[in-house]
């Protein structure tokens, strides 16, 4: 029976773990948010603000949960619950060190990508059951959206498998000596991000809950405690591409010097760090732009990937050909990319050539 | 084996009640999937019967009715207002009195345009711009302040000149905050304008050709960026305009893209105007000699100034008395925002709130 | 400040209003540098259609279209700009004593749209041709029409507390 206890403990030690990340992350967005918006976040609620979040789950706890009439009672209540716990399921595999890892599958790859697609239907029963046409536009939105990027994000994931040979999270970091998968996979760390980006709906894909457009999207009619469910799933969801993004490209807790956990964090959080920044930076891309962007530029750009990893794997070419080969790759493709996106303007439109109206030209 | 699916248009209501409709403002959209097939915008949430009150209170009382139009170019409505009594009545105001009203008004741009800066990057999903944009309003606000004593509704400009003087320190203070109002549109531009993200929500959209902009009587920056070379301040010259050189940004396609850049280059413009008020002002009184109750003679006068939104103007029917017979103000957001209907034909509902944003409209001079 | 006298330009707007009008039997005058011409309203709709094509004059946009109580009669007065000779006008048309019709610019000028509305909502002024009269300011089912001199400042009904 001790596997059984030891199981529950690392089970328990997880969750708490993310608990207290959770609150750790709402405190950090809103300072990092702040001090690049050059004011300071809150200081109010204890010294520097630590106990905000804290503060915000008591409210949130404490708010009364409305449930608007015509909502489906069953798949309201069950919405937030559905979108939560995929989010939490994924921490059970995912190891913070070599030893410290609930339970490192062999599968533990194809097990992440299964229990992660279900979120998208928490979002679904939330949107649709509120009786509500914002929550619905929100709703085909949002899984609109989670369901074009899935592939992109698992053929990314899968590119570093093939280098691993191994479905295991465990064993992809420890065949990341001495060059981590970064170097050999530029284009698929690109993939990874962006697409992980577009799955968490985060800055610059969040515009299934664009607060100045549809109100709040699917959670338009959620309160309370409902609500921060899905908050927490967001923050859990964003601490789990993180990880996995330092799992899979940076070699996980490898480093000198440093213990192993603490490296994990430290390159788990530079990417939270990252992605912080990115939602202070840029504005929002609207939905069509956004699945034009997964469908004709990503979704390409991930099977070209595979087959650079398969022709490498195939002709056991030497490391640097696929480093070269992937990073050209990269540099192709954002080039028409660009154009798409901005070429209209760029040319035309460069301020010093603007027409301006002399005093002579203008009195009639 | 699938056939034409026959689908209905949904009617979203984006209400009166919503983040970003820039005040109480309604817009009725008949939407097919994600675009917009038809936009009915209402309005008159906010209407307070302005023309009907100032039919009934004297010339002097009614100067801060109009500074509660068009709220965010409180000092550009005051001086439409003097300007219309002005010509009525032959008074010509003082030099320095002139020159302050310029600084004001354009200082009151600058404002407008930061917070129509902010506003559009948050319509579009970034909350940086807004502070940056801010800081730089801040600033001028405080200077504003300085001299009418609130920040909003200043009720300073009055018919013949100024209701006081500036304060000692106000030409010292201007010429410091200059140079760092002109880093921080700069960072501002860095901040947004090339985003490329940006220029896919905004290049190429809601464009609206120069002939239809006249057409539907768009005017101010919303006509200027259909290349349209229309500038009040050019074209029918008030105040001391005349003494003054500046350039007038236009656009080339009429885009959100290019409403957006001639704001932010009228920022620059009204620094550089400013700058050189202040060199050239000259002391003196700062208000004419007034008789004590303003009873223009009968006759009848419209002007135009040009507001941060556009052309502003003052019809005004005097029939002797001491209070106005019939007061119409001709206020740009008003006009601007028939065009909508037309330009969010074919959008995205993401997009609504752009094009609504890039119009810049104030719902207070919208409903009167 | 704004000129008090009409200059050259104006004069020479007026010779040409006359001839191109003339069918029309305008009266023109001046109040201060404004070229005003009255019209009668049968004639609105032709005389602004020519007003806005006929190359000398070229008044394509409506700056203001407003509407005055002046007792017994309304007065629609248009004021009008032209952005390619930088010139302006003003069209003033009485309507008869009673009557609140007249026919719509709004298909001439699409910006005439919500001022003609507006008209309707506050003085009761019906405009022929227009695509969708309906109030525009006042809420649905507002009794009377607020700007006219006959409608007290204070409202109709007493307002409770």
């Amino acid at each position: 029976m001790n596997w059984v206890v030891e199981l529950v403990l690392r089970v328990v030690a997880v969750l708490a773990f993310l608990v207290l990340t959770v609150l750790f992350l709402i405190w950090l967005e809103r300072k990092v948010l702040g001090r690049i918006q050059m004011r300071m976040g809150p200081m109010r609620t204890a010294p520097y603000g630590v106990l905000q979040p804290v503060a915000d789950a008591l409210k949130l706890m404490t708010k009364e949960g409305l449930r608007p009439q015509g909502a489906d009672t069953w798949v309201y209540h069950l919405g937030p619950v559905v979108a939560v716990l995929p989010a939490l399921l994924v921490w059970v595999t995912i190891p913070f060190t070599g030893s410290l890892v609930v339970q490192d599958m062999r599968l533990g790859a194809f097990y992440i990508v299964a229990v992660s697609g279900v979120s998208v239907v928490g979002m679904v029963m939330a949107g649709w059951s509120s009786n509500n046409k914002y929550a619905l536009l929100g709703a085909a939105r949002s899984a609109a959206q989670m369901i074009s990027y899935e592939l992109p994000l698992v053929l990314a994931l899968l590119g570093v498998v093939m280098l691993a040979q191994s479905l295991s999270l465990g064993d992809i970091v420890a065949q990341q000596s001495p060059w981590p998968y970064l170097l050999l996979q530029p284009l698929g760390f690109a993939l990874f991000l962006v697409a992980g980006l577009a799955e968490l709906a985060r800055n610059p894909f969040d515009i299934y809950h664009a607060d100045t457009e549809i109100v709040g999207g699917p959670f338009v009619e959620y309160s309370g405690i409902r609500w921060a469910l899905f908050f927490m799933a967001e923050y859990v969801n964003l601490f789990a591409i993180c990880a996995l993004a330092s799992l899979l490209f940076l070699g996980g807790w490898k480093g000198p010097l440093l213990p192993p956990i603490l490296w994990f964090l430290v390159k788990t959080y530079a990417f939270v760090f990252f992605i912080i920044w990115l939602r202070a930076a840029l504005p929002r891309l609207r939905i069509d732009q956004l699945m034009t962007l997964a469908w004709r530029y990503l979704v390409p750009l991930a099977f070209a990937n595979i087959l650079l990893n398969a022709f490498y794997l195939y002709f056991e070419l030497p490391a640097w050909t696929l480093s070269l080969a992937s990073l050209a790759l990269l540099g192709v493709a954002v080039v028409p990319l660009y154009r798409h996106w901005s070429g209209r303007a760029v040319v035309k439109a460069r301020l010093a050539d603007r027409v301006g109206m002399s005093k002579a030209e203008s009195q009639a | 084996m699938i056939g034409r699916l026959d689908t209905v248009d949904m009617m979203v209501n984006m209400g009166p009640q919503h983040p970003s409709t820039h005040g109480v403002f309604r817009m009725v959209l008949t939407v097919d999937g994600e675009r917009i097939v038809a936009a009915e915008p209402v309005i008159g949430y906010l209407h307070r019967g302005v023309e009907k009150l100032c039919e009934n209170l004297t010339y002097r009382q009614i100067v801060p009715l109009f500074d509660r139009m068009d709220y965010l170019a409180d000092y550009n409505n005051e001086l439409g207002l003097a300007l219309a009594l002005e010509k009525l009545m032959g008074i010509q105001p003082p030099r320095r009195a002139e020159f302050i009203r310029v600084i004001l008004c354009e200082l009151t741009r600058i404002t407008s345009h930061m917070m129509f800066y902010g506003s559009f990057g948050s319509d579009a999903g970034v909350t940086t711009p807004f502070i940056y944009a801010f800081r730089q309003r801040e600033e001028v606000q405080q200077v504003l302040e300085s001299v009418s004593g609130v920040r909003m509704m200043p009720n300073y400009i009055r018919v013949g000149g100024l209701r006081e003087d500036v304060p000692a320190d106000f030409s010292e203070r201007l010429s410091k905050l200059l140079p760092k109002l002109r880093q921080g549109i700069e960072e501002c531009d860095d901040l947004l304008t090339r985003n490329e993200i940006m220029l896919a929500r905004s290049a190429g959209l809601a464009a609206i050709s120069g002939k239809e902009a006249i057409a539907y009587g768009l005017s101010g920056p919303n006509l200027r960026a259909s290349g349209v070379a229309e500038d009040i301040r050019r074209t029918q010259p008030y105040s001391i305009y005349p003494e003054l050189e500046f350039d007038v940004p236009l656009g080339q396609n009429g885009d959100i893209w290019d409403r957006y850049c001639i704001r932010l280059e009228e920022m620059r413009q009204s620094v550089k105007i400013v700058e050189q008020c202040l060199e050239k002002m000259p002391d003196g009184p700062t208000m004419a000699e007034m008789p004590k109750a303003l009873r223009p003679p009968p006759g009848e006068v419209y002007v135009c100034a040009e507001n941060p939104r556009g052309d502003f103007g003052v019809y005004l029917v005097s029939q002797g008395g001491d209070k106005p017979y019939r007061l119409k103000v001709r206020a740009p957001s008003f006009c601007n925002l028939m065009v909508l209907e037309r330009l969010l034909k074919g959008c995205y509902v993401a997009d609504c709130v752009l094009v609504l944003g890039s119009l810049d409209i104030v719902l207070g001079e919208v409903d009167r | 400040m704004d000129a008090r006298e009409p200059g050259d330009k104006q004069r020479a707007l007026a010779q040409v209003v006359e001839r191109v009008l003339a069918a029309f039997h305008p009266q023109s005058g001046t109040i201060l540098d404004e070229l005003v011409i009255s019209l009668t309203p049968q004639a609105v709709k032709s005389a602004c259609q020519l007003a806005r094509d006929d190359p000398e004059l070229a008044f394509d946009y409506l700056r203001c279209l407003s509407v005055v109580d002046l007792g017994n009669t309304l007065q629609v007065v248009y004021h009008l700009y032209s952005t390619r000779h930088r010139h302006k006008m003003v069209i003033k048309v009485a309507l008869p004593p009673g009557e609140r019709r007249i026919s719509s610019v709004t298909p001439l000028w699409p910006g005439a749209d919500w001022h003609e509305r507006e008209a309707y909502d506050l003085f009761g002024v019906t405009f022929e041709g227009h695509p969708k009269l309906k109030p525009l300011l006042l809420w649905e089912g507002f009794p009377g029409h607020p700007l006219l001199k006959s409608y007290p400042v204070s409202g109709l009904e007493e307002v409770p507390g």
